[in-house]
């Protein structure tokens, strides 16, 4: 008889839900607010930039107008300030860097992702980031001082083959008994060659994490079915990449266009709009800043600061096009091809 | 047992089956004649066969020849850069022309985009390798001295042999700069990262929205906006600190975005065993979270560093050239090496320009340093053997006594 029966009815209240409190308590809210202040001063600061550089350009739209972003000159003392030829030289400079890192970069993450022995991958692909983090001002002096002897050799026969495209062309006789070499040097085509080793690295790593992640099967399948290997990449790899390697190519072009240092040391300014890419003289935006801020006056300064926010911009709308184009790649929706 | 007989045992006991079992399958009278054909030895699909690389490094080397004929002889192309264009069009030309010989279109196309797909590489390799080989190539006059790094550049004129000064003020003020940034962008960047992993939030999609933005601001913006900001507008001096404003802005975007990427990878489940433990969420971040990153954020750093050790723009415009040792970074002009090597090959003069490439070569090699540490600090840790179970294991309770 150890056992005793409940005589009592057991009640029948309902069980109710601890009341549960998502609020933090003691040292968490601290941590919230501490992670939150430093979030807040990041935004702060970086975006101040942006907000900074807008509104230092206002005053420069309103004196110079749109005439600012057409007007070749840049002639303080006659208060003729404009953007037009160094626009249009950093497009150059960024359209030869692409010209010529475009296949290569696509070449050379295709050599790692599809052709390298195995045992070298790994090595490989830190051989691409290390150059990639090499400073630009060793690509400018390798550029200047071994780069540009050949490549104004290369500019001469571009003159000499194609020289009746204006692109090609340069102010000086091609079929002299001794060539000018000094007229084919320090140009947009020499500068956008130093460059390309800046911007390979950037769009090649892009190009060969994607290229990795081509499906196994299908690659398999390509194979199984008697595809030589190239037939496999044309069929499976660059068809899944192919949002990778626009991506890349665009993440690389943002770089090209800030790229300062290295074509600071190999071009001659010159402020002029001017196609001939082979010929000596040109300029970019950041190389403009670089060589008139230090006699700037206040207006020049706001022009200036308006170049830098006009390139910002540039870059920014490349980098984030870029963006969503390797992200969607990633998710798999470049693969209808 | 059936295995182990003779075909014709086999054949024997299988007919007696078959003749107990209903009609219906007529079974082979007699045993085909199988060919085996010749000994075959399995071909390795993966390697080349000999003839293949005879066909490979024969078609490149008559490129080779062909192409110096072309441009030696026949063409009046000087110089190396042309010599190798001719030797890659050539090349591919022969390659195609030999597989044509034996092989179909497809096989032409394949070894031809090989040909192209690799020499491409080989270029690339090749620049790289240049590059950094005549870096150290051009500097090696100037390397050996020991005054080149004991010693700065006050009094020394552009004649002075190389047994006179050095690059010291150089490194210093690289050192100063890139530690003054680095105090200022770690706690910010790496606690920006943390809120956005940890704590989220509508707030938390603007900061990251516009800090990825940020990544795109060029260098020389970054020199221009601490220039006007700092120096024209504040009336701060040409210093070390402002180059290293200059620099934390830079970098700044660069480390919060990378340590984002490595605390978002950082497994859930250790974040919920952590909570589930009744440990508070600054409690899990700090012991759980940022341990299992560290290798991660660690190589964040040191990527962004190298980022900022190279960039020549923003000192460019900020800090101003010192030619001797200056420490302190608030007050004053200071070199560093990106900009000592940028000043001095501007100079021209040929011994300069020596010194420049010595500098350029340590600045390479510091970039060397601090990638090759990057790269082992993010390698996987191999699991430790855990010595503290080992000897725990005999519990004294079962230890025979």
């Amino acid at each position: 008889m150890s056992t005793v029966l409940r005589v009592q009815a057991p009640s029948l209240d309902a069980d109710r839900p601890r009341r549960l409190s998502s609020a933090l308590t003691g040292t968490d809210r601290v941590f919230a607010v501490g992670a939150r202040a430093v979030a807040t001063t990041v935004l702060l600061v970086t975006g101040g930039i942006a907000f900074f550089l807008a509104l230092q350009s206002v005053p420069t739209i309103r004196r110079y107008g749109l005439s600012f972003f057409t007007e070749t000159g840049w002639q303080p003392e006659a208060d003729v300030l404009g953007i037009g030829a160094v626009l249009v030289g950093t497009f150059e400079v960024a359209m030869v860097s692409l010209v010529v890192a475009f296949p290569l970069s696509v070449a050379t993450a295709l050599y790692i992702s599809e052709y390298a022995p195995v045992r070298l991958r790994a090595t490989l692909t830190s051989m691409v980031d290390l150059m990639a983090a090499v400073p630009s001002i060793i690509y400018g002096l390798w550029g200047f001082f071994l780069l540009q002897p050949h490549a104004s050799a290369v500019a001469l026969w571009l003159q000499r083959t194609l020289g009746w495209i204006p692109m090609f062309a340069v102010d000086a006789d091609p079929n002299a008994a001794t060539w000018d070499q000094s007229r084919y040097t320090a140009s947009a085509f020499i500068a956008g060659l130093a460059v390309a080793m800046m911007v390979l690295p950037m769009a090649c790593a892009v190009m060969r994490q994607v290229f990795g992640q081509a499906p196994q099967g299908e690659r398999e399948a390509a194979l199984a079915l008697g595809s030589s290997r190239w037939g496999m990449i044309r069929t499976v790899v660059l068809p899944f990449g192919r949002g990778g390697i626009i991506g890349g190519t665009m993440l690389g072009l943002g770089r090209a266009h800030g790229e300062t240092i290295a074509v600071l040391l190999i071009i001659s300014p010159a402020f002029e709009v001017k196609p001939r890419i082979l010929e000596i003289g040109t300029n970019t935006v950041s190389a403009l800043i670089a060589g008139r801020f230090g006699e700037a006056s206040d207006a020049q300064l706001s022009a200036l600061l308006t170049a830098g926010f006009v390139l910002f911009l540039i870059t920014l709308l490349i980098n984030t096009l870029a963006a969503i184009l390797v992200a969607r790649s990633r998710s798999g929706a470049g693969t209808d091809a | 047992m059936a295995t182990s007989l003779t075909p014709s045992q086999h054949r024997d006991e299988v007919d007696l089956r078959s003749l107990r079992a209903v009609q219906a399958t007529t079974l082979r009278s007699e045993q085909e004649p199988v060919d085996h054909g010749p000994d075959q030895v399995r071909r390795r699909v993966s390697r080349a066969t000999a003839e293949e690389r005879f066909v490979l490094i024969g078609s490149w080397l008559a490129g080779l020849a062909l192409a110096w004929i072309v441009c030696r002889r026949l063409m009046p192309w000087p110089g190396l850069l042309p010599l190798a264009l001719c030797w890659f069009v050539l090349g591919l030309l022969v390659l195609a022309v030999a597989a044509a010989l034996t092989g179909s279109a497809t096989d032409v196309r394949d070894r031809v985009a090989t040909g192209v797909v690799t020499s491409a590489a080989s270029v690339v390799g090749f620049a790289l390798l240049s590059a950094v080989v005549f870096i150290f190539a051009r500097g090696a006059k100037a390397l050996p001295h020991l005054n080149m790094y004991v010693d700065d550049m006050s009094g020394v004129g552009p004649r002075d042999p190389f047994t006179r000064g050095g690059i010291l003020h150089a490194i210093v003020g690289t050192a100063i700069e890139l530690t003054i940034a680095i105090v200022v962008t770690v706690p910010l960047g790496i606690g920006t990262a943390v809120y956005l992993t940890e704590i989220g939030g509508r707030f938390a999609r603007v900061v990251r929205t516009v800090v990825e933005a940020m990544t795109a601001l060029p260098s020389i913006v970054a020199g221009l906006f601490v220039y006007t900001t700092l120096i024209v507008g504040l009336g701060v001096q040409r210093s070390g600190f402002a180059a290293s404003m200059a620099l934390s802005v830079m970098i700044l975007p660069i480390i919060a975005r990378a340590s984002e990427v490595v605390l978002r990878v950082v497994p859930a489940g250790l974040r919920e065993a952590g909570l589930a433990l009744g440990s508070s969420r600054w409690k899990t971040v700090w012991h759980v979270v940022l341990p299992a990153a560290r290798p991660g954020l660690a190589t964040a750093l040191i990527l962004g560093v190298a980022r900022g050790i190279g960039e020549t723009s923003p000192v460019l415009l900020t800090s101003g050239t010192a030619s001797f040792v200056v420490t302190d970074p608030v007050h004053g002009v200071m070199n560093s090496l990106p900009l000592f090597i940028f000043s001095t090959v501007r100079s021209g003069e040929p011994i300069y320009i020596t010194r420049a490439f010595g500098a350029a070569a340590v600045l390479l090699f510091c970039v060397l340093a601090l990638f090759v540490t990057a790269r082992l600090l993010a390698r996987p840790v191999r699991p430790r053997r855990r010595q503290s179970l080992r000897h725990r294991r005999p519990h004294p309770d079962q230890e025979p006594s």
